[in-house]
């Protein structure tokens, strides 16, 4: 009696196995189908037409291209942190949601950009600019003052039409 | 002890063999579960992906051939349902026909209308707008048009009528006429002929012509929008039948998808012979038109021929001229053809410089109504949202008609201009946010400042223009003659027409809100000229003020206080 428990268990088991196998190896295949088609590896890199993979950005790449920074800036440039922990956390960050935004269609239109992300910008204006601007900066770290794009909205994109 | 440790340990090591079995089996479950669910998360964003790369590759599927004779919107549905869907939605979602849904009556809302209007059709019908669904509804049961005998002109803008143009327009070129042929290309020349051959002819006949004009869909009448009532709801047709001979067989159109694309290749494109000629007269001028880049290259040119806007028009400016068709100030009755008086340029005084200037074909000087109350002639103002945006800031910096009233939506991947034509206020985060970075409410009070700033320097000129007609009436009474009142009439024109310029236009001043002030602010300036001359007429004449005693200067600092140096000269 024991050992028709013991064999029954196993053989559930074993077709268990069995399944969790195709189920993994579906996942696996479907995944890496997935990553493909949507050229999931491109966001690993720092080309900007990455970028407007999911069709949002469009508008934004168009007008970068005839910016006055298109030579000097990719989007990465301007929108992630210089160090290397900072970048691949704003990248993780932002990757996952404009991913689930874009796919439930849940967001607000035109789309604004973030606190979070303004700060990462304005920290990348004075990556190269910051010798240029540093007597306007404020005199303590954290002090007040206005985003550079305040004024200089169109540099990197206009973000019109 | 140590036997029941054993024992225990027996036991212990005996059960876990069918308990590690348990474990390993819920936990595979578990992981086929999640295995399970993934998949699903991994195929549904695969799915949205794919669709999403269609959608960018191919904005619609061609399932139906439309050609130049589809004036029925219908066809083009089927191939590019966003838009058509849009476009119907300019009925509000559901139609509202019959007489208890007409929109409110602007001359109940504003009395004096109905004296600046006197002796003309507007003051017996004039209503708020409603969207371009209602367009050949409305006109069909407006007074103007039961009660008065209108023009075919009329319909140049109120229904799709380039088929019916075109056929009339070959015809009088003595060319015959087949279906094939019509539906093979535009021939701006036969529309522009037909059109000509038609706008004299009564309003009901064209209208008439117009519904048994093939619409590209033989044999299916059912209109998208219900037409009007013969006769309308009131006036001398209303609630009779449809007089013998006179029926109306087959299925006329509002302004539908031809009227602005080609159906080649949906280019915008300009169909409406009225505009044809007004902007090729605005081009042969020498007016300054910073706002459309085309004409002032098309002016640098040669100018063997006329400035064809189809032609020389880049894609922004056609996005306003499509509307520009329309929305615009003509002439538009039996005396003449259709006009837009655009050889001056695009200001209010530009325009009714070409009305001053302009003669009937039988010599006899232009107007448009003798005016009901002082007998003067009166030029009326339609409705000059084009040419009242021209003079403003956004015509200035480049955006166009369809950029606010028809903006740019996202639709998945796609990009839709909404065709749901409406005002911008209906939907500002599309419309005003792609530039304005600033919050909704804030625009939105930004807009009610300028428009309820010119809502009341309109009333205001509207007092002006009735104590002024209440003044030449008065002179009028004391004796004075139409000959003496000749320069009162002059200035009674001048007031009047920039008074409606202002009140007919549709955004109460929005499309160029100083310009607006500056008319009425003129309208209100002649009016009250035109009142003070009328008042002189019956008033004594005024005694010398000669001898009236006046005040010194005063605000200066006395010599004393403020030694005057030996060498200063003042300048005198």
């Amino acid at each position: 009696m024991e050992k028709r428990t013991k064999s029954r268990t196993s053989r559930s088991v074993r077709v268990l196995s069995f399944a969790v196998a195709i189920a993994v190896g579906v996942l696996g295949g479907l995944g890496a189908f997935t990553i493909g088609y949507g050229n999931g590896f491109s966001y690993l890199t720092n080309d900007p037409e990455a970028c407007a993979n999911c069709h949002i950005m469009q508008g934004h790449f168009d007008s970068w291209v005839t910016s006055s920074h298109q030579d000097v800036a990719v989007c990465g440039d301007c929108h992630l942190r210089h160090d290397f922990v900072g970048k691949w956390v704003t990248k993780a960050d932002n990757g996952f949601f404009h991913a689930l935004a874009f796919t439930t269609g849940n967001f607000q239109e035109p789309i604004r950009i973030k606190p979070r992300n303004r700060r990462v910008t304005q920290q990348a204006c004075l990556e190269c600019h910051g010798e240029l601007v540093n007597s306007m900066l404020p005199a303590e770290h954290g002090g007040e003052v206005r985003n550079c794009v305040h004024c200089h909205s169109d540099v990197g994109h206009s973000g019109r039409r | 002890m140590r036997n029941e440790s054993r024992m225990g340990n027996r036991s212990m090591h005996e059960r876990p063999v069918s308990a590690r079995h348990r474990g390993a089996a819920a936990l595979l479950a578990l992981v086929f579960a999640v295995a399970v669910l993934a998949t699903a998360g991994v195929t549904y964003v695969l799915i949205t992906m794919f669709t999403h790369k269609q959608d960018a590759r191919q904005p619609f599927v061609r399932v139906v051939e439309v050609d130049e004779l589809t004036t029925d919107p219908e066809p083009w549905g089927k191939n590019w349902p966003r838009q058509f869907d849009g476009w119907k939605s300019t009925s509000g979602g559901e139609f509202y026909g019959g007489s208890s849904a007409m929109p409110e009556s602007k001359l109940d809302a504003h009395p004096w209308l109905k004296r600046l209007y006197a002796g003309y059709a507007f003051s017996i019908d004039y209503r708020e707008a409603r969207g371009h669904a209602y367009m050949l509804y409305d006109q069909g049961v407006t007074e103007r048009i039961t009660k008065k005998p209108q023009a075919g002109a009329c319909l140049h803008c109120h229904a799709s009528t380039t088929v019916l143009y075109r056929t009339v327009g070959l015809e009088a070129m003595g060319e015959e006429v087949t279906e094939a042929k019509l539906a093979e290309d535009f021939n701006m020349e036969a529309v522009q002929r037909g059109f000509e051959e038609l706008s004299r002819m009564p309003y009901q006949q064209v209208l008439e012509m117009l519904y048994a004009t093939p619409d590209g869909t033989p044999g299916e009448n059912e209109p998208v929008f219900p037409q009007p009532p013969t006769g309308g709801f009131t006036g001398e047709y209303a609630g009779e039948g449809v007089p013998e001979g006179h029926a109306m067989v087959g299925e006329a159109h509002p302004v539908t998808c031809i009227d602005c694309h080609s159906p080649d290749d949906m280019s915008i494109r300009v169909t409406r012979p009225g505009f044809m000629q007004g902007i090729a007269d605005l081009a042969a001028s020498d007016a300054p038109v910073p706002h459309l880049p085309s004409i002032q290259q098309w002016r640098e040119g040669d100018r063997s021929e006329p400035y064809d806007p189809n032609k020389y028009a880049t894609r922004q400016e056609m996005r306003s001229y499509t509307c520009g068709q329309c929305h615009v100030e003509y002439y538009c009755a039996n005396k003449t053809t259709l006009t837009f008086p655009w050889g001056e340029g695009l200001k209010a005084e530009n325009l009714e410089k070409v009305w001053e200037e302009t003669t009937f074909p039988d010599g006899t000087e232009f107007y448009d109504y003798k005016h009901g109350e002082t007998g003067a002639d009166i030029f009326k103002v339609q409705h000059p949202e084009f040419e009242l945006w021209s003079q403003g800031i956004h015509a200035r910096s480049g955006v166009s008609c369809a950029d606010c009233h028809m903006p740019y939506e996202r639709e998945g991947a796609m990009k839709v201009s909404n065709h749901n034509v409406q005002s911008p206020m209906e939907f500002v985060n599309s419309a005003c946010q792609t530039c304005h970075n600033v919050s909704e409410d804030e625009l939105r009070a930004r807009v009610d400042t300028i428009q309820s700033r010119t809502v009341a320097m309109t009333e205001r000129a509207g007092r002006a223009m009735t104590e002024m007609l209440d003044a030449i009436m008065e002179a009028k009474a004391a004796g004075a003659s139409d000959q003496d009142l000749a320069p009162v009439y002059a200035l009674q024109r001048k007031a009047m027409w920039r008074l409606d310029y202002i009140s007919s236009e549709n955004s109460k001043g929005f499309h160029a809100d100083q310009e607006a002030v500056r008319i009425l602010a003129e309208s209100m300036d002649y009016s009250r000229q035109a009142q003070a001359a009328a008042l002189r007429m019956r008033a004594p004449d005024a005694p010398s003020t000669e001898q009236l005693p006046t005040e010194d200067v005063e605000g200066v600092t006395p010599t004393e206080r403020a030694p005057v140096p030996e060498d200063y000269e003042p300048e005198i």
